[in-house]
């Protein structure tokens, strides 16, 4: 029957269309509807996130400024050979003088200084006080006239650095952020020793985050452990205890901690009052790195029990019985049997927490003081303070270069088919 | 006839909601919020709403980061704010980027009472800092020293010296966490004259000297970054002696009564003032604003109400009393005499230039 039915007649439909097709119809109509239900948010999440993020990236090696605002420099100085330790010729001076008058005519100066300051500093006020002098400048000779006008223009290292960022696109940016420039030859090398500070930020943020991790295992295991074998009564006590918190807004948990462990502090006078510490040594546990790990180990413990609480709550307690029949004790049967079923929830809990931990920017920035303070801290002070966007957007993309890495990791040691969060 | 009578109403409708929306205008005017605002509001905002019951003044507290979300606003094309407040040096750096307008400030600012142009009632050269003219001062402001009375004994810090010194002066301090200020401080307590500070700060060795002298005290500084930090640290008395600014202090002793006296010696002045985004879009009501709202008589109001100096010449002889507290705020104010006797005067193009130099390597200091 079987075979018959397959090779001679096709099964169809009522309205003769094979049976297979019909079926692969509906289907893909489902699936397209589907599809049509998700596109909004889809839609939304492209707009409002995926664009304004790589937007943002793309920041990271963009310097459209540069030919942008010195046309005609860019295409003279391409003959010019920095290495050749005389200056550009008349010709390049010519498009220069042409090039600031018009940027000082339609105000696009003031960024181009700024950009070239980060690699050049002085670049800023010889491009402003530039732009107003140059504006006089009619008639050649312009190589004389614009050395005239700020001797700097006389200096073979303002027009390296213009070769060099004449291209539309820039590693400066991704130097900076791993503490390497480009020297006088134009060659790569690392920052003097007093302004390397980047790669030890990474790393500090990486340690710091790894150790709130542990804190967080460390203490929101047992923790968890309790809600799930304790009977219900008592352990939604405890899940409210653990929510509650976390429902408390974020920045008055961080406050409250500064209350509590700063010197004068709650924690140091019950200390003092106890006779463990004499007035004056009070010990600082706030505005360096003890100030951090404390506040975010307590701000990040809920994104630890939760998964963990999810996990353990599903392990069946007759497997620790069976163990203990089998002649376990109760140390060994936690050990090699109840701990092996919870790494799912561990993984999940841990990856959350150092994910975010890498990425916390408040709490570090009010308890953090000058040692506990994470490179997001940097990220964020690029943005709305010294408006370097593009070093910020390079380190974002360290950071989330970092995060991925971290990912792959983890998906290699634990695998991420093994993360349970509920 | 029923058809007729159907478009003439909507025709009223629509004439009506026009003139509604030309004469209500909502101004958003950006500043730093906190008892700066509401200084604000009271000297300016709420009479020139009283005046022009159009207009209604939206308040956005975020000009700490004004000139990053300024700047956003720009180059995505759509300005939403109408007014900024900013410290000079964001103003310079906004005008440079074309990210304000530049102003006549005779034809857009009220004169005197006595008729002189607001070009020469403005304090010299404040309405052209940097070489810009995108910026109109309301107030100079400075950041200056606290310490806790009650923790320095009989010998209260006079000098700059003493802030560096912790044998005279033992306990913790906080200093702002950034460059600017600090660097010209270590070299005036180092032994610089004021006026040669920038000369030496110029050269590799007046930079190393300044940090040495900081290194001195490093481990003893508390490092803040919003300005209500340091009088919260004094009060706590986690630190003898801050860096604030002089308002905040202000605030904190005749306000709240807290044990704190003020240190003058070198105060580092600044100034902070207006600036319309370029592409504002009510740029007509802004300007009415601004004419009223800058003239002498607002800005000897605000003063009432902060100690903050008027920028305009003629309005210091108005300042008065605290409009709460009724105590002169003269002798609070950092442009008076006996304050202003050791001033710092910021260097605006040297920071332009230094600006980022010196950042890093004070990031980079403070992370050793």
């Amino acid at each position: 029957m079987a075979d018959t039915g397959s090779s001679a007649a096709v099964m169809t439909t009522s309205d003769g269309i094979p049976l297979k097709v019909s079926l692969q119809r509906a289907l893909r109509r489902s699936r397209r509807r589907a599809f049509f239900l998700v596109l909004p948010l889809l839609a939304f999440l492209t707009i409002s996130f995926v664009l304004p993020i790589f937007d943002m990236l793309f920041r990271s090696v963009d310097n459209t400024i540069v030919p942008q605002n010195l046309p005609s420099v860019v295409k003279a100085i391409e003959d010019w050979d920095p290495k050749a330790s005389e200056l550009p010729s008349e010709a390049v001076y010519e498009a220069m003088v042409k090039d600031i008058q018009i940027g000082f005519e339609e105000k696009t100066l003031g960024s181009l200084a700024r950009r070239l300051n980060y690699d050049l500093t002085g670049s800023a006020s010889l491009f402003r006080k530039s732009g107003r002098r140059a504006s006089k400048i009619e008639g050649a000779p312009y190589k004389e006239q614009l050395i005239e006008v700020d001797e700097d223009w006389g200096d073979p290292a303002i027009w390296n650095l213009i070769k060099r960022e004449s291209d539309s696109l820039t590693a400066s940016y991704f130097l900076s952020a791993v503490d390497m420039r480009y020297d006088e030859q134009g060659d790569i090398a690392m920052q003097p020793d007093y302004q390397q500070i980047y790669l030890k930020l990474f790393w500090r943020t990486l340690v710091m985050s790894a150790i709130i991790t542990g804190l967080c295992i460390l203490l929101g295991y047992p923790v968890a452990y309790l809600m799930a074998t304790l009977p219900l009564r008592t352990s939604n006590l405890l899940m409210i205890l653990v929510l509650l918190p976390f429902w408390t807004s974020l920045l008055v948990r961080t406050t409250a901690w500064i209350a509590l462990l700063q010197t004068q502090g709650v924690l140091n006078d019950l200390l003092v009052a106890v006779g463990v510490l004499s007035d004056d040594g009070r010990i600082r546990m706030i505005y360096n790195q003890t100030g951090t790990i404390v506040a975010m180990t307590h701000i990040l413990l809920p994104f630890m029990i939760l998964p963990l609480y999810s996990v353990m709550k599903t392990i069946p307690p007759s497997y620790m019985r069976a163990a203990r029949s089998m002649g376990a004790n109760p140390f060994t049967a936690f050990v090699r049997v109840y701990m092996p079923n919870t790494v799912a929830g561990v993984g999940a809990g841990s990856i959350l927490c150092f994910i975010l931990a890498i990425g916390y920017y408040i709490t570090p920035a009010l308890v953090g003081g000058q040692s506990g303070t994470l490179i997001s801290n940097f990220i964020a002070d690029h943005i709305s303070v010294t408006l370097n966007w593009g070093l910020a957007a390079a380190l974002g993309v360290i950071l989330l270069g970092l995060v991925m890495l971290l990912y792959v990791i983890y998906d290699r040691i634990v695998g991420i088919d093994n993360m349970k969060l509920g | 006839m029923r058809r007729l009578f159907h478009s003439v109403s909507l025709a009223a409708g629509a004439a009506l909601l026009t003139t509604g929306a030309a004469n209500a205008v909502d101004l958003t005017i950006v500043s730093w919020g906190g008892a700066y605002t509401a200084s604000q509001q009271k000297a300016y905002h709420e009479p020139y709403m009283a005046a022009n019951p159009g207009v209604t003044i939206i308040n956005d507290d975020s000009a700490a980061e004004g000139l990053a979300k300024l700047r956003a606003q720009v180059e995505a094309g759509n300005v939403t704010w109408d007014l900024v407040d900013m410290v000079a040096s964001d103003a310079i750096t906004a005008c440079d980027e074309g990210l304000a307008m530049e102003i006549d400030a005779d034809k857009v600012l009220a004169p005197a009472p006595d008729g002189t142009p607001a070009s020469q009632d403005f304090f010299d050269g404040t309405l052209t800092v940097g070489g810009t003219n995108c910026f109109i001062p309301q107030i100079v402001y400075s950041t200056t020293f606290g310490y806790r009375t009650d923790k320095v004994g009989s010998n209260a810090p006079t000098t700059i010296a003493d802030v560096f010194d912790l044998e005279k002066f033992p306990g913790k301090r906080a200093l702002e966490k950034k460059p600017i200020n600090n660097l010209e401080w270590a070299l005036i307590a180092d032994g610089v004259p004021g006026d040669k500070v920038y000369e030496v700060l110029d050269t590799p060795e007046g930079v190393e000297r300044a940090f040495a002298k900081l290194d001195t005290i490093k481990d003893q500084v508390i490092w803040w970054s919003k300005g209500a930090v340091p009088p919260q640290l004094l009060a706590d008395g986690e630190v003898v002696i801050a860096s604030a600014y002089n308002g905040r202090l202000f605030n904190a002793i005749a306000v709240e009564s807290q044990p704190i006296a003020m240190m003058w010696d070198w105060q580092a002045f600044d100034l902070d003032g207006w600036v319309i985004p370029a592409g504002a879009k009510n740029l007509n009501a802004v300007t009415d604003y601004l004419y009223y709202a800058t003239d002498t008589q607002r800005l000897a109001d605000q003063a009432k109400f902060i100690s903050y100096g008027p920028a305009r010449k003629s309005s210091a002889p108005l300042v008065g009393k605290h409009a709460d507290l009724g105590i002169d705020m003269k002798p609070h104010m950092p442009t008076d005499p006996a304050n202003a006797k050791n001033v710092l005067q910021f260097d605006y193009v040297w920071w332009a230039d230094n600006r980022a130099d010196m950042d890093e390597r004070f990031n980079a200091w403070l992370a050793q």
